[in-house]
């Protein structure tokens, strides 16, 4: 049996770790709930933009934008989003894992798959495996719109220049605190649904300036939102991971400090009997 | 007039307005414009302007920043990247971002890639002023 003194010691040792990982939960706990706040509230942005973008395709015909153009898909560019940090369970590894798997599958229909990251964690996970395109770390500290605009930019001139043909984002979407969705999600060429609302006559919108113009600033714009509200469920998923994580960890620590008090006061019990023990057996000693 | 439209105004971060109206008169692409109750399906995107909204004959003023005016069957969705009211706005702030954007802009060429930039600054912080001066008026 242990001695009584290293018992105590782990003991100290987990009860450490476990007000880490309390403190941890909390912080998250707390970063979550405001993460959660703007991924509710960029919602409706994004969803009205998509149902604006929906009654401008929706009686388009041809190729009015070069966003909107389908060409052979040989190139393909993989957008994943994660986390700048870890501790927060298979938040990121479940994803970039999903991540790999998926170019593994698609290898053989594309010429070229180039990835680009976006988080720290995807970056290193997939530098090893995959030549990364572009990474951009740290950029999801604080998710601002000035960020998704610019990644937006990049990803459009990307597109434009012909250097891949689609591009698909992966990202983790926010579901309930406890689970997040892997997400793929084609970005380009814009999908345009078919107007399958049938019951409904299409509405004669009257369109100013024209609905080219508008389509060559609302597509932009769409990406932008799209990738915006990919880092804001990232971001919230990934507290969300990370208080799930930590709250299991302090679960865990508590078992562990029940287990080795029982340990350490067994082995205590057994320390006063044997000293017991030598006391009486001295006494009776002497007496006899 | 009973009829009133539905008067929705959503940014990135919140949806800022979510009211009844009976008028709403806003700056499009194009130039100003109004709409009333009635008022056939009509899409539009909005510069860097005014928005006002008049319900029961009070009018609120806002200041937004770029973004798309829809309305159809007497609902309308503003999406724009930013809506100040004027209760919002802080004058000290857009004084100083239009001396800071009247500084850049002498100092600039139009073929500069920033002076576009500095345009759009400057044109916001103008149009804040204008709004917080108005108010809510009656």
């Amino acid at each position: 049996m242990a001695s009584l003194k290293s018992i105590k010691k782990r003991i100290v040792s987990v009860k450490n770790t476990r007000q880490i990982t309390k403190a941890m939960k909390m912080v998250s706990a707390a970063k979550l709930r405001r993460a959660q706040e703007n991924v509710v509230a960029a919602r409706p942005y994004a969803k009205k933009l998509g149902e604006v973008l929906q009654s401008l395709t929706a009686n388009l015909e041809g190729d009015l934008h070069p966003l909107l153009e389908k060409r052979e898909s040989k190139k393909l560019l993989l957008i994943v989003l994660t986390s700048d940090r870890g501790l927060c369970g298979g938040f990121n590894s479940n994803l970039c894992k999903a991540g790999d798997r998926y170019i593994k599958e698609k290898k053989e229909s594309y010429e070229q798959i180039s990835v680009m990251t976006v988080g720290r964690k995807g970056y290193e996970f997939l530098k090893s495996r995959y030549t990364i395109y572009k990474n951009f770390p740290n950029v999801l500290a604080k998710p601002n719109y000035q960020t998704a605009a610019m990644l937006a930019q990049e990803v459009i001139d990307g597109f434009i220049a012909e250097e891949y043909d689609q591009v698909e984002l992966l990202y983790n979407s926010f579901r309930t605190v406890m689970t997040q969705d892997i997400t793929f999600q084609q970005m380009l060429p814009v999908i345009t649904e078919e107007s399958n609302i049938s019951d409904e006559t299409p509405v004669e919108f009257i369109y100013e300036p024209s609905v080219g113009e508008l389509l060559a600033e609302i597509l932009p714009k769409n990406i932008e939102v799209q990738i915006f509200k990919a880092m804001l469920e990232t971001v919230a998923g990934e507290h969300g991971a990370r208080m799930t994580a930590m709250d299991s960890a302090s679960k865990n620590a508590n078992e562990m400090i029940g287990k080795l008090t029982l340990q350490y006061n067994r082995a205590r019990q057994a320390a006063i009997t044997t000293e017991l023990m030598e006391i009486i057996s001295g006494s009776e000693s002497i007496k006899g | 007039m009973a009829e009133k439209m539905r008067l929705e105004i959503v940014t990135p971060y919140k949806k800022v307005v979510d009211t009844e109206v009976d008028e709403v008169t806003a700056t499009g692409k194009l130039g100003e414009f109004g709409v009333l109750p009635g008022h056939a399906p009509f899409l539009t995107s909005l510069k860097i302007g005014e928005l006002a909204y008049k319900n029961n004959g009070l009018i609120e003023h806002m200041a937004l920043n770029w973004g798309y005016f829809e309305i159809r069957d007497d609902k309308i969705i503003v999406l724009v990247e930013t809506a100040e009211t004027a209760a919002e706005i802080d004058v000290e702030r857009a004084k100083a971002a239009l001396g800071r954007a009247e500084e850049a802009l002498k100092k600039l060429t139009s073929e500069d890639k920033q002076h576009k930039i500095y345009e759009a600054a400057l044109e916001r912080a103008i149009i804040r002023m204008q709004v917080a001066g108005k108010g809510i008026r009656k």
